[in-house]
């Protein structure tokens, strides 16, 4: 996808295709996108899919910036829910903001 | 004005506020009186005007399933249309005369394929392409569907009548953020001849979330 929706640029990506990323475990209060069954894992960057203005900001009339770059994150379904049932290679993809991303 | 009650915060310690309308069918009084009260402070503020309002329900309230099907049936018949719905999903809406609006969150296509199947979900609220689809299905919105989806995706998807084997993946999609995905399904066999128009005819809304895959001809003329 080539299009971004940020016009000021926003925070530079700090992560790659490929690379592995760990989902903070945070609850900021008020509203966020990043949902609790995800924080702590790790996975995997599957794409950049834009850079975007911080929902948490635009929910209370904030101006979203810095916009954050948005990515598509792949975890592996056994590593997520140890109960799982399917094979082992059947995954979930969660869209996750940057700031919710370190590296490992 | 009387205030119905609100309704709790389902989720167990999870701080999200949900969206109007979704697994709390009873208290729809309390969400459409919030709306409403909403509504008037933004025109009363002067953020936009009744018309801009009505004219956006008009816009999504303007499109179906079966706009999807139509794209879906073009990928379908035209190879360079469908490797550019994948890419820029939004280029190639407009060669159909589709131009989404400004505000609409950002489309991506994925495909299924025989390998790889694809399943969206939206944990926190109800993301859908609706610039595209309309609104979401009642389930799409249930918590059951919510929670399910992401857990047991393929026990999810062979109740609604698909059974996948153990070599195709089961690619979740949760849309959490600023992007709708819609799932471009595979093509049924025996659709070699078909016109555009009788392959939208296989294309159902549930095709293009991904809990089942798109009708077989023989399917279609039965029921």
């Amino acid at each position: 996808m080539t299009q971004f929706s940020s016009s000021s640029g926003g925070e530079p990506a700090r992560f790659h295709a490929g690379d592995e990323v760990r989902v903070r475990v945070d609850n900021p209060g008020g509203h966020f996108r990043t949902p609790t069954y995800i924080q702590g894992q790790t996975g995997r960057v599957h794409k950049l899919c834009g850079v975007f203005p911080n929902p948490e900001s635009l929910a209370y009339g904030g101006d979203g910036q810095p916009a954050q770059p948005l990515y598509r994150v792949e975890f592996s379904q056994k590593e997520v829910w140890p109960e799982y049932g399917g094979p082992a290679s059947d995954m979930i993809h969660v869209d996750i903001y940057q700031h919710w991303l370190e590296p490992v | 004005m009387t205030i119905p009650h609100a309704p709790g915060n389902g989720h167990g310690g999870h701080d999200h506020e949900e969206h109007p309308g979704m697994a709390h069918d009873e208290e729809l009084g309390y969400y459409a009186v919030r709306a409403k009260a909403m509504e008037a402070l933004l025109v009363q503020k002067g953020i936009c005007s009744p018309d801009e309002i009505q004219g956006m329900v008009d816009r999504l309230e303007a499109r179906s399933p079966s706009d999807g099907a139509r794209v879906v049936a073009r990928a379908w018949a035209d190879p360079a249309f469908k490797s550019l719905l994948l890419s820029d999903p939004e280029a190639a809406l407009v060669q159909l005369g589709y131009s989404l609006p400004e505000t609409t969150p950002k489309l991506d296509v994925v495909e299924n394929t025989n390998e790889l199947h694809h399943l969206v979900v939206c944990t926190l609220c109800s993301c859908y392409p609706r610039a595209l689809l309309g609104r979401p299905p009642d389930w799409y919105k249930s918590l059951a569907y919510r929670s399910r989806a992401v857990v047991d995706p393929r026990g999810v998807i062979s109740e609604f009548g698909l059974d996948l084997a153990d070599d195709v993946e089961v690619r979740v999609l949760d849309s959490t953020a600023d992007l709708r995905y819609l799932v471009l399904p595979r093509r049924p066999e025996g659709t070699e001849g078909m016109s555009e128009e009788e392959l939208a005819g296989l294309v159902t809304r549930d095709s293009m979330i991904g809990v089942t895959d798109a009708r077989s001809p023989q399917a279609a003329h039965s029921g």
